[in-house]
């Protein structure tokens, strides 16, 4: 680092000053981004990524919420369908750590249930003599893992012959807890899958429009246009009616998804159409025409791959409105039926004021709802910046 | 010259001004410890490439860089008597944003940006905006904002102020819109004038006019200027003073006749010798800092090139007959209805050809339709009338038919470098997976083979075998305009468009650029259309140069003639209005004629006449110029003789 050149006093006449600064043609100037020049995009999105927080701690929790799918019927202490006839409607019950100002870890109060026939109503109160302490990697109650292999260890189960309601039980018994966990199958997953038949979709029908252009793209904004402009509600309404009653459960399932999907593709059409717009300008596509370069092979190293960073981005954003949409279509009556459960299906039985005033812990249902939808705001907010590392 | 640059005081007095960055891997330095000093009523320039610090020098003085920026050094402001008369202010102490900054700002400082199509608000009237910034400063009524805001208008060279006050920005070209951005920064009648390239979006003749308006506004409000440009011509043409900064350090000052007769500054030097100029002294080879080995050339020479193919032949390699295109503004998504909207001719039944070898340099100002000649050439475009004939000696290629094999073989032999070093790379592809793309989609060799050619092409543009795992954001522009040469040469064509191939990157890169196009066409045997508004790189590279206005050929002919004994009075005007980097030649008051109005100035041999087109008319050598029939053609001799 050289002296700073000096000035003449103010007004007078300026020197002939020349630096004794080396300069050595022989050095290059680098690019902005010298030192990660082996990075590929992905890893630039991540470093990008990584720097914002909150996106990364919703990635994380995600992960956690579906990595928990896998292992449900190991981490709920009962069955879905577990009944316990002699706790109906029992609240929540409190872990405590100390019994007496001893320290005994984890346990819960047993209780007992007393008929208020003045409020028609049961109240369950704490039993202070009965401590009941929980167990972890325990044998407990008997099911089938995935439906298919035989097991009975559990995260966490009541002492024996006890019981452990952490959000309390439903008008038949069941644990609250429990069925949030397994609900979670149906709700995360149908999120999931209705992105993907969107995205699928939106990728190929906006794709040929943006890079076609002409008639087809004229054809698939009118369509577009038509398919907004229809309310969501009484359509979904309508289209859940066409499902036949006599499907199986799963059945229903994947219709719900479908439906989901095929009204959610036209806004990511339309960003995978503006966004080929965009890059159809770009000098390299222009290239890769003239190298002789054909169609689908444009679209698929050019295109796509510039734009599926925002697509997986709006992606993220759009899952939340399907859970939602799955939850809205359920607390309505017209999604998911039981047996199948999910959160819209939790939700249901909290219909009406009386279940609000009397069983509160019968919403809970909503907190996973409400945080998972947080969480993949965030995360694609977080992609979103990320996405075009090259800015 | 030196006792006239004094002064009882500097204007403007920057003393060790330091700007860095934090960024993810350590501080960028962007100025580091630079001192300049304006005197009042002089223009300084400051002159330097891309990432040489210049502008953020120019954006701190008007607290305007960046709010991540760490700043320390002073800034006097000085404007001696006056309204805001006192004693210096030192510029950087002042609260960012706060009253007193705002108050000089737009004020005593005025600023004019480099681009003129985005330095507007879209949404309101010229007048609007430009009264809004006499408004902040002055408590005037409407009225007399109105009345001084025309009389401005009418300064900066507008003949009918009234109506431009009420037009919006989209209504005006670039230049016009220059021009009434040179009305808003001086509007308050400011002491400084801080102009940040005013003319590198511009066309030559455009910036011509504006340099000479800078100047005539200078002298007229006695406003101090400082110039911020690459430019060393535009320096040679304005400068008093002369500031030379690289790497955010200054490397050299004085004024304007030192820095230009006696350069001493190892990098001062090599950038005057690699600028191209226009005449003889233009033609020798240029000396870039950094010169392309030329081994690697010959070594691909050897791989690549399948024998045969360049015999001698008189027939043109390309020939262009009557060729036509235009173009409907804006496509309207609801043409069902029906659109009357009128083509515009972008380029309009042109004929050339282009010889086997020869590079034919093609100029003309933005929308004279030589980069649709261009597109056009290399197929991105069919033509609406006309042929284009594609003939090697050993097959013929109608280019604007061609299908199927015949178009996949034209892909091969005809290829096109771009402009813009960014958008013409692909970021998510390696330099390697670039090169190798070409011939993947031609079936080209084995994947061995295509490694040892990647590697050959590699060399051939002075990169390591190393960059080919690196992807392009870890190159600098120039080598990415390398690497886009190398791709265009990995099928081994005969015939490269080079559009406006160096005018992105900055002019030491530039002439290491042009030398490796110049060796590779002489070691590959190629055959160049070098579109360029430069007329001082087509001079060093092109045989012939053909001149281009609003899509009509009106001058073709060998370089010499073209350049030194122009005929059409466009190419006498685009030649006159290139400034030269040397103080002793400055530029031709007559270039100063908005280029419309010249038409009408134009002798009548070569107006357009409705009813009597003007054609190309032959005047010996190759040379020819639209013009009208001519009775007596010896008449154009004296043309000649007094040009």
């Amino acid at each position: 680092m050289s002296e700073p050149n000096p000035l003449p006093p103010p007004g007078a006449a300026l020197p002939h000053y020349v630096s004794d600064a080396p300069f050595d043609p022989s050095r290059e100037p680098a690019g902005p981004a010298f030192g990660l020049g082996n990075a590929s995009q992905l890893r630039l999105i991540w470093i990008k990524f990584r720097r914002h927080r909150v996106a990364l701690i919703s990635g994380i929790f995600l992960l956690l919420m579906y990595g928990s799918l896998l292992i449900t019927e190991f981490l709920a202490p009962y069955r879905l369908d577990t009944r316990n006839l002699d706790f109906i409607h029992a609240p929540p019950q409190r872990v405590h750590l100390f019994h007496d100002g001893q320290f005994i870890g984890p346990f819960v109060y047993g209780q007992t249930m007393r008929l208020d026939m003045a409020e028609l109503r049961r109240v369950y109160t704490d039993d202070p003599t009965d401590p009941q302490k929980l167990r972890f990697f325990c044998r407990g109650e008997p099911y089938l893992f995935w439906k298919l292999i035989p097991a009975d260890r559990h995260l966490v189960c009541p002492a024996e012959g006890g019981r452990f309601n952490l959000l309390g039980t439903d008008r038949l018994g069941r644990d609250v807890f429990s069925r949030i966990l397994h609900g979670a199958r149906i709700s995360l997953t149908i999120g999931l899958l209705g992105t993907l038949v969107s995205f699928t979709l939106g990728i190929v029908i906006g794709g040929i429009a943006g890079y076609r252009g002409g008639w087809f793209d004229h054809g698939m904004q009118r369509m577009v246009e038509v398919i907004q402009s229809i309310p969501s509600i009484p359509l979904w309404m309508t289209l859940a009616a066409i499902i036949p009653l006599s499907w199986s459960p799963l059945l229903v399932y994947l219709g719900i998804t479908l439906i989901l999907g095929m009204l959610d593709w036209t806004g990511q059409a339309r960003a995978v159409r503006s966004k080929l717009f965009a890059l159809r300008e770009e000098d390299y596509v222009l290239a890769a025409e003239l190298m002789g370069a054909r169609s689908p092979r444009i679209i698929s190293r050019h295109l796509i791959p510039g734009v599926m960073s925002h697509l997986i981005a709006s992606a993220s954003l759009s899952v939340p409105g399907m859970i939602l949409g799955e939850t809205a279509l359920t607390f309505l009556g017209l999604g998911l039926r039981p047996p199948v459960t999910s959160w819209g299906i939790l939700l249901t039985e909290a219909r009406g004021i009386n279940i609000v005033a009397l069983y509160p812990w019968l919403l809970w249902p909503m907190v996973p709802v409400v945080l998972v939808i947080l969480a993949f705001n965030f995360l694609g907010d977080g992609l979103r910046d990320a996405a075009d590392p090259y800015r | 010259m030196q006792d006239r640059l004094t002064a009882t005081r500097d204007l403007l007095r920057v003393e060790g001004l330091r700007v860095s960055f934090p960024l993810l891997g350590g501080d960028l330095t962007a100025v580091d410890g630079a001192s300049l000093r304006v005197l009042p009523g002089r223009i300084t320039a400051l002159v330097g490439e891309s990432g040489s610090g210049k502008s953020i020098t120019g954006q701190t003085i008007m607290g305007l860089q960046p709010s991540q920026a760490r700043v320390s050094g002073r800034i006097w402001f000085n404007p001696g008597e006056g309204e805001a008369g006192g004693p210096p202010l030192d510029l950087l102490t002042l609260p960012r944003d706060g009253r007193q900054i705002r108050a000089i700002r737009g004020d005593r400082i005025g600023m004019i940006f480099q681009e003129p199509m985005t330095s507007f608000s879209a949404l309101h009237t010229i007048g609007n905006q430009l009264s809004e910034a006499l408004r902040l400063h002055r408590p005037l009524t409407k009225r007399e904002a109105r009345e001084r805001c025309e009389a401005m208008l009418a300064r900066v060279g507008f003949g009918h102020p009234g109506r431009v006050f009420d037009m919006y920005p989209f209504e005006l070209s670039g230049g016009m819109r220059q021009r009434a951005m040179i009305a808003m920064a001086a509007i308050c009648g400011p002491d400084l004038l801080i102009a940040d390239e005013p003319t590198t979006a511009l066309d030559v003749t455009i910036q011509a006019q504006i340099l000479g308006l800078i100047r005539d506004l200078q002298q007229e409000l006695g406003m101090a200027v400082l110039l911020i440009t690459h430019d060393l011509g535009v320096v040679a043409n304005l400068a008093d003073e002369v500031v030379v900064m690289h790497r955010g350090q200054v490397m050299e000052a004085g004024d304007t006749a030192t820095i230009f007769h006696n350069p001493q500054h190892l990098y001062l030097r090599g950038l005057m010798q690699a600028v191209p100029v226009l005449g003889h002294a233009g033609r020798a080879r240029l000396r870039p800092l950094r010169e392309i080995p030329p081994d690697g050339i010959r070594e691909l020479a050897r791989l690549g090139r399948p024998e045969g193919r360049h015999e001698p032949s008189l027939r043109p390699l390309v020939s262009l007959r009557e060729v036509s295109k235009a173009f409907l503004p804006r496509h309207q998504s609801w043409s069902l209805i029906s659109s009357n909207a009128q083509p515009v001719t972008a380029v309009d039944r042109v004929s050339l050809d282009i010889m086997r070898g020869e590079c034919l340099g093609l100029v003309g100002e933005s929308g004279s339709g030589k980069t649709t000649i261009g597109k056009l050439l290399v197929r991105a475009m069919t033509p609406d009338a006309g042929t284009i004939i594609f003939d090697d000696g050993t097959e013929v290629i109608d280019i604007a038919e061609a299908q199927g094999p015949a178009l996949d073989d034209l892909r091969s032999r005809v290829q096109m470098i771009f402009q813009d070093p960014v958008s013409s790379l692909s970021p998510r592809m390696t330099v390697g997976s670039i090169l190798s793309e070409p011939l993947e989609i031609h079936r080209r060799g084995t994947p061995e083979e295509r490694r040892r050619l990647v590697t050959a092409l590699l060399s051939a543009i002075g990169l390591g075998q190393g960059a080919a795992a690196r992807f392009p954001h870890s190159f600098s522009g120039g080598q990415r305009q390398r690497i886009g040469i190398a791709r265009a040469l990995a099928l081994t064509p005969e015939f490269i468009i080079c559009d406006e191939v160096v005018s992105a990157l900055d002019v030491s890169v530039q002439a290491q650029i042009l030398n490796l196009l110049k060796d590779l066409q002489r070691e590959l045997h190629l055959t160049y259309l070098f579109i360029s508004h430069d007329l001082g790189v087509v001079n060093y590279m092109a045989d012939r140069i053909a001149v281009m206005w609003r899509g009509r050929l009106v001058e073709i002919g060998p370089r010499d003639l073209v350049m030194e004994a122009p005929v059409h009075p466009y190419t006498r005007a685009l030649l006159a209005a290139i400034p030269v980097p040397d103080p002793a030649r400055p530029l031709d008051p007559r270039a100063r004629i908005p280029t419309a109005r010249a038409e009408a100035e134009w002798p009548a041999v070569f107006r357009e006449v409705p009813g009597q087109p003007a054609r190309m008319v032959d005047l010996g050598a190759g040379h020819r110029v639209r013009m009208q029939e001519l009775a007596h053609p010896e008449q154009m001799f004296q043309q000649r003789a007094s040009g």
